[in-house]
């Protein structure tokens, strides 16, 4: 039996903080990070609500250390993923076979459609500096070398459950003795590439979205980092600091429905959940708390609903989407909610739905209204779904 | 609609597909011409660029776009009457 | 771990049943294109419609290699790929540009996420198996092959699709001209490696194979091992890195029979290769496959097909050399831009 990975370290920055503590004020506080959009420049300025990070790209630079005219991507992925560095506090870490597993699904695209302006009258003009690290892959290495990590670097990119499949791989590359230390997760910032893509499939909720309620609108985009730091059970007893729990259980599927949509059974959501409690060797009444992909659209909703129905009948847990909070941040949200659903099941609380009323119908279980303490919680799941029909769950369970 | 059903063709990329070939009351969605969600949102476009008929409820689609003449008929009927 | 079959679509007459690199095509510019077969022969009319070019490339070999194998839905389908749906995610970035945000049409955007190729596979099979894809610059393949290795080794999955796909696009290639990637002047790829110069030239491909848990009898080759490094800080650290895969493969430089390399023609590019062709692989027999389908980010897809068939018919493509070498020990070293090196070492089955 492959040896258990342990989470050491925790950071986030998002609409909702720019560092773990203050992310879970806000989340104690039920203060949601949708707003108006302030910085984003976009023709659609006023008419939806997102979930920017509350600072401007200058003030990304001097916070993260990068240059001015570095991506948002990236400076937001070296905040967060510092803060989980320094977090899991690994003295020799750089004499481990350390590794920086990245997710995102627009890398240096804010920079890229700023090129474009001028590109496209005329293709010999736009700076190249804006468009030399358009790659996802780019944006990871302006981080890994910030960091100092050489040894494995990687950057998956599978649309919303992107940094869940970073940190199944990270953790994966531990468990199959290839890495003993790895920051796992993602980063994706704010375009208008994604806001009007969006908006193209009329999935984009004009108001602060309220995911899971019967009278839905749709989605709020947001940007985020966040990442963990899994370690091998030897790292993890050789630490000083506590850890917050273990990755018991993950698993991968896909829907292969439709490009964009679910499958009304949310087939892939199910084999995910499934997969992820089979490997964890848990049953579905040993969940306490789910966080849920719930991203708010009519249709990620009622698939994601119907799927929870499916496996938990009976006895349905704790849930909530903590999107209502920060938005759907596309391929960073499976890494900040990692690093909530740590915290979750660290600390013993479940989050609050925010702004949900009315119950979905033919569902027997609502989310969760208010913030709460849960003592006795053992095992969190987390859900991300996304394009593609890719499909990943996280369970993360207390030591 | 002969027009339209060019556009239409054109703008879902329908290959190997004539104009002649669309029916006026033929269903376009589920088995007729087997269009999904997404050509439907590619023909709220199509209306918008076109014709500049704006479709802001996405629910509606399903009703317009039923067939080639519902769609004529809701240009037509979107078309400001002169005072 | 086997390799049933492999498919590629690249700038050589790669895809489908024909004999392995009769014939060379040249090129001359400063891109290699690929010749692509009739999608409407492999992939039903009524899905093609949505797909754009790099789509229906990845498609197609990846349905041509399961069907070679004899395998209708893998466990598995991993794709590496540096730039992913660049010409989709061009068309929506213009429009949106020309447009000014204004009455945007959803299918490019729709397919522009890098996991669209993987994702429509998976849709054509209603494969519901694990699911995955890399976006990592010159290590997309690699780690999409190591990816797969490790879900046989776990015996989460016997039988995985993987494959490794970049397109050039007009704009990409212009961009990637400008940043000083490619020839100034016009060259042909039967020249490039001979003429050595600052640049190379432009490729793209998308070659697929089928990596399994269970020896079938009729598989090509086996892949002992793949490992990638970042950013060596010199030669020195670059034969480390080689000996020690080596060494974590028990196998020993003279056991190698042939080396696959990825000299491009560009002077600085190729410094690497000079240095390991005068000592650690001197006097080895050496293809430099960049010549045959040019430099992008996933190009170890091709030479891990050109070593595959190698294995498959015993001997070099007659329009290579034609040598019958025994071919029982293939290591594939390749770097892109020293940012990401790779290693695959492959034997007989």
């Amino acid at each position: 039996m492959a040896q258990p990975v342990f989470i050491a370290g925790a950071g986030v920055i998002s609409a909702i903080g720019n560092t773990t503590a203050q992310n879970l004020l806000s989340l104690e506080r039920a203060e949601t990070g949708i707003a108006a959009i302030k910085y984003l420049d976009t023709e659609h300025r006023d008419e939806f609500p997102v979930g920017e990070v509350k600072l401007s790209n200058d003030e990304l630079a001097g916070l993260s250390g990068f240059n001015i005219g570095i991506s948002r991507t990236a400076m937001l992925s070296l905040i967060a993923a510092r803060e989980a560095l320094i977090d899991a506090g690994i003295n020799n870490f750089a004499s481990l076979r350390n590794g920086f597993i990245s997710a995102n699904t627009v890398g240096g695209m804010d920079k890229t459609e700023d090129f474009f302006k001028e590109f496209l009258p005329d293709n010999t003009k736009g700076r190249l500096r804006k468009v030399l690290n358009h790659e996802c892959g780019a944006v990871t290495n302006l981080v890994a070398d910030k960091l100092g990590i050489r040894h494995y670097v990687s950057t998956i990119s599978t649309a919303c459950s992107s940094s869940a499949n970073a940190i199944m791989y990270g953790a994966r590359l531990i468990k199959n003795n290839m890495l003993d230390v790895v920051i796992a997760g993602g980063t994706d910032a704010l375009t208008r590439f994604t806001l009007n893509g969006f908006n193209t499939l009329m999935i984009l909720d004009k108001q602060p979205c309220q995911p899971f309620d019967a009278n839905r609108r749709g989605l709020n985009l947001g940007e985020a980092a966040g990442y963990v730091v899994l370690v091998s059970e030897q790292i993890a007893l050789s630490l000083k600091k506590e850890l917050y729990c273990t990755l018991s259980g993950y698993h991968n599927a896909n829907d292969a429905y439709h490009q964009t949509a679910s499958s009304p059974e949310g087939t892939g959501s199910l084999l995910a959940m499934k997969g992820a409690l089979h490997r964890a060797g848990l049953q579905p009444s040993d969940i306490d708390y789910i966080n849920l992909h719930g991203t708010g659209t009519q249709n990620n909703d009622s698939s994601e609903g119907a799927a929870i129905n499916t496996l938990f009948t009976g006895h349905s847990p704790k849930m909530s989407s903590t999107k209502a909070f920060t938005g759907h941040t596309l391929g960073a949200s499976g890494g900040i909610e990692a690093v909530f659903s740590a915290l979750a099941v660290q600390r013993g609380l479940i989050y609050p739905n925010l702004r949900f009323e009315t119950p979905m119908e033919g569902l027997p279980f609502t989310p969760e209204t208010r913030f709460s303490k849960q003592p006795g919680l053992k095992h969190v799941l987390s859900n991300s779904f996304g394009f593609g029909g890719n499909c990943s769950s996280l369970i993360f369970s207390k030591l | 609609m002969a027009d339209l059903k060019e556009q239409i063709i054109e703008q879902l990329n329908l290959q190997d597909v004539k104009p002649e070939d669309i029916g006026d009351d033929q269903a376009l969605f589920g088995d007729g011409l087997g269009l999904d969600s997404i050509d439907a949102l590619e023909l709220i476009v199509l209306l918008q660029q076109k014709y500049k008929v704006k479709l802001s409820n996405a629910e509606d689609g399903p009703r317009i776009f039923r067939s080639v003449r519902t769609i004529a008929e809701f240009i037509e009927g979107s078309k400001t009457p002169n005072a | 771990m086997y390799i049933r079959a492999a498919s590629n679509i690249s700038p050589q007459n790669a895809f489908g049943n024909q004999p392995l690199l009769t014939e060379l095509v040249e090129y001359t510019g400063d891109r290699l294109t690929c010749i692509e077969p009739d999608y409407k022969t492999l992939i039903d009319p009524k899905l093609i419609r949505r797909m754009s070019r790099i789509i229906k490339m990845g498609v197609a070999s990846g349905m041509d290699c399961l069907q070679q194998a004899g395998i209708p839905v893998p466990d598995a389908i991993i794709i590496g790929t540096a730039y992913g749906c660049l010409e989709d995610t061009n068309t929506f970035l213009s429009k949106m540009v020309q447009q000014n945000e204004e009455a945007l049409a959803p299918t490019a955007f729709i397919q522009s996420t890098h996991n669209t190729i993987s994702a429509q596979i998976a849709l054509l099979l209603q494969c519901h198996n694990y699911n995955n894809t890399f976006g990592n610059g010159g290590a997309s393949f690699e780690n999409a092959l190591l990816d797969a290795m490790m879900l046989l080794h776990e015996r989460e999955a016997v039988n995985v699709l993987v494959g490794g796909i970049d397109e050039i696009t007009a704009n990409s290639h212009t961009i990637l001209k400008r940043m000083g990637l490619y020839r100034r002047q016009p060259i042909s790829n039967f020249e490039l490696l001979n003429v050595p110069g600052k640049g190379t030239m432009a490729g793209e491909g998308s070659a697929f194979f089928l990596l399994s848990r269970e020896v079938s009898g009729s598989d090509w080759a086996k892949i002992d091992g793949v490992s990638s490094f970042y950013k060596p800080r010199n030669t020195a650290e670059i034969q480390q890195q080689i000996n020690t895969f080596l060494l974590t493969q028990h196998v020993d430089i003279n056991k190698i029979d042939l080396l696959i390399t990825g000299n491009n023609g560009d002077l600085k590019n190729d410094a690497i290769y000079e240095h390991l062709q005068m000592y650690d692989f001197a006097d080895k027999p050496i293809i430099s496959y960049k010549a045959l389908c040019g430099e992008y980010p996933t190009s170890s897809a091709f030479a891990l097909w050109l070593a595959v068939n190698c294995f498959k018919n015993g001997s070099l493509p007659s329009a290579l050399t034609g040598a019958k070498i025994p071919v029982k020990k293939v290591l594939i070293y390749n770097h892109y831009q020293n940012i990401h090196h790779s290693l695959i070492l492959l034997s007989a089955c």
